[in-house]
């Protein structure tokens, strides 16, 4: 795409894109901070999160404001006004991104001392890796104007989603196992649960993106893949 | 795409009573010049079209066609074929006063004549024939500045000088003029661009409000004003007309490249 005619306008949203660039720099390291100070029982790193998440609000505002003298200023139309409604959008999904991590980072703090037998982080941890590649991918189809990355993140989510069904499953049968497990076991729930809502987060960018770069909505509804509440009713037979 | 191709299927075998005019195939030359180029537009029925473009790229010169206004320019040819209702204008038997009554025009700059307010308004239904007698006469004039939203304005001053107005209150009653002789279609050529914000927003909202018993075709300048005021926007450029639809689809997702380079400011 060619340059205004003002040239300042440019500069805007160039300042705009770059600052969401920034922000979801960020909300990537928070995410997997948070993960890792839950699996090592760093309280130190667990706090430096929720320090950190505060830098994303800060950066929220600033975007919110820019944007919104944006319009008043300039009068986007078409493609300027898609990338500017999608500067708020994506911005607002990264400011719950952060929120997400400083909630696995409190949670963190509040089992240090539970005795954590390894195996039931593993499921997390793992979890964790596929939700930052979904991150980073849809960060990065945001930065190219990339649409077919765009796509294939929304298609993945259903992984995520099938990862936090099986993760539910195995978690509920740990706590049957053995009810000292539960205090643990419920914050790890949580826990993949906020993962499982960062993935989803993810995938509104992917449509934001793909909003930016067509115009047009996804059409159709995405398959859900997350079937937990059909989980609980095997394992719980008689309750809905 | 789909309508424009079921519309034109229409015109062809019939009229349709939703284009209320529709051009095909214009062309305009000023001498050797040509202005326009196989222009193909419908302007729909009781709805407003906005005609944006680059200043030179043919738009009043198309909006100058729709009442034969070009007539009046001595090197200006009109070619291809012009309708309203169905019925070619062009067509020699067509009485050209008749036609201005009921395709109006109102300009850029406010143009009231040199006299009272009433005078400015009650001109076209006298000469037309409209009015029986004086009363109805007065009615058609206050009806008019009532529709036009300048009526509670002027009412006690109906004898002083239209010229007298402010800038705002002179366009509004140039359209009450223009509405006086009960035309069909009202034609603006940048209606607003002399006005200050307020006397705008006014005559935006008088536009609005007129296109329930009006066609309204506006050449605007400002493309907040053909977001605003329009459901369909055409954008012309270098005669051509390159891209035409509803005004929410041309200000969101323009489909021709040079449609989006002009609304977001990219022009060189």
């Amino acid at each position: 795409m060619s340059d205004h005619i003002v040239r300042a306008y440019d500069e805007d949203l160039r300042v705009l894109t770059y600052r969401i660039g920034e922000m979801g720099g960020v909300a990537e390291h928070l995410v997997a901070d948070a993960v890792e100070a839950l699996v090592a029982g760093n309280n130190e790193q667990a706090q430096a999160v929720i320090e950190g998440d505060k830098r994303i609000d800060h950066i929220h505002e600033e975007i919110e404001e820019k944007a919104i003298l944006l319009i008043a200023k300039r009068q986007p139309m078409a493609l300027d006004l898609r990338e500017i409604i999608a500067a708020l959008r994506i911005s607002h999904d990264l400011e719950r991104v952060g929120d997400l991590a400083k909630n696995i980072a409190k949670r963190a703090l509040a089992i240090e001392g539970a005795l954590q037998p390894k195996r039931l982080v593993l499921g997390v941890q793992h979890m964790v890796e596929i939700t930052l590649e979904q991150l980073k991918a849809v960060l990065d189809a945001y930065a190219n104007h990339d649409d077919a990355a765009a796509i294939i993140v929304r298609k993945r989510d259903e992984e995520v989603d099938a990862m936090y069904t099986s993760l539910f499953r195995e978690l509920l049968t740990y706590m049957m196992e053995d009810p000292r497990n539960i205090t643990l076991c419920t914050h790890l729930l949580f826990c993949a649960k906020n993962l499982e809502r960062i993935g989803d987060h993810a995938t509104n960018v992917a449509e934001t993106v793909h909003y930016i770069i067509t115009g047009h909505k996804f059409s159709g509804d995405r398959a859900r893949g997350d079937e937990t509440i059909a989980a609980l009713s095997d394992v719980t037979p008689g309750e809905k | 795409m789909n309508d424009i191709l079921e519309a034109a299927a229409v015109t062809e075998t019939g009229y349709d009573p939703s284009i209320k005019m529709s051009g095909r195939d214009v062309c305009v030359f000023y001498g050797d010049k040509q202005a326009l180029f196989d222009v193909n537009l419908d302007i729909t029925t009781n709805q407003v079209t906005a005609l944006i473009g680059p200043s030179g790229c043919g738009k009043s010169t198309f909006l100058r066609c729709l009442n034969r206004m070009n007539d009046t320019i001595s090197i200006c040819r009109v070619t291809g074929n012009i309708s309203l209702d169905g019925e070619d204008i062009y067509d020699p038997s067509i009485d050209v006063v008749e036609l201005r009554a009921r395709v109006g025009m109102v300009f850029q700059k406010p143009n009231p004549f040199p006299k009272s307010i009433f005078e400015n308004v009650a001109y076209g239904p006298r000469i037309h024939g409209l009015a029986r007698d004086k009363t109805d006469l007065e009615e058609i004039v206050a009806n008019s500045l009532e529709r036009a939203g300048l009526f509670a304005e002027v009412k006690d001053r109906l004898d002083e000088p239209g010229t007298g107005l402010s800038g705002g209150q002179q366009q509004r009653l140039c359209i009450a003029r223009a509405i006086a002789v009960n035309p069909e279609v009202i034609l603006m050529d940048e209606p607003c661009s002399a006005l200050d914000p307020i006397a705008t927003a006014k005559v935006e909202e008088l536009i609005d409000e007129l296109r329930e018993k009006f066609t309204i075709v506006i050449v605007t300048h400002s493309m907040q004003q053909a977001a605003r005021v329009s459901q369909r926007t055409a954008f012309f450029h270098l005669g051509i007309l390159v891209e035409e639809g509803p005004t929410d689809h041309i200000f969101t997702n323009p489909v021709d490249r040079r449609t989006q380079d002009y609304i977001t400011g990219r022009f060189g």
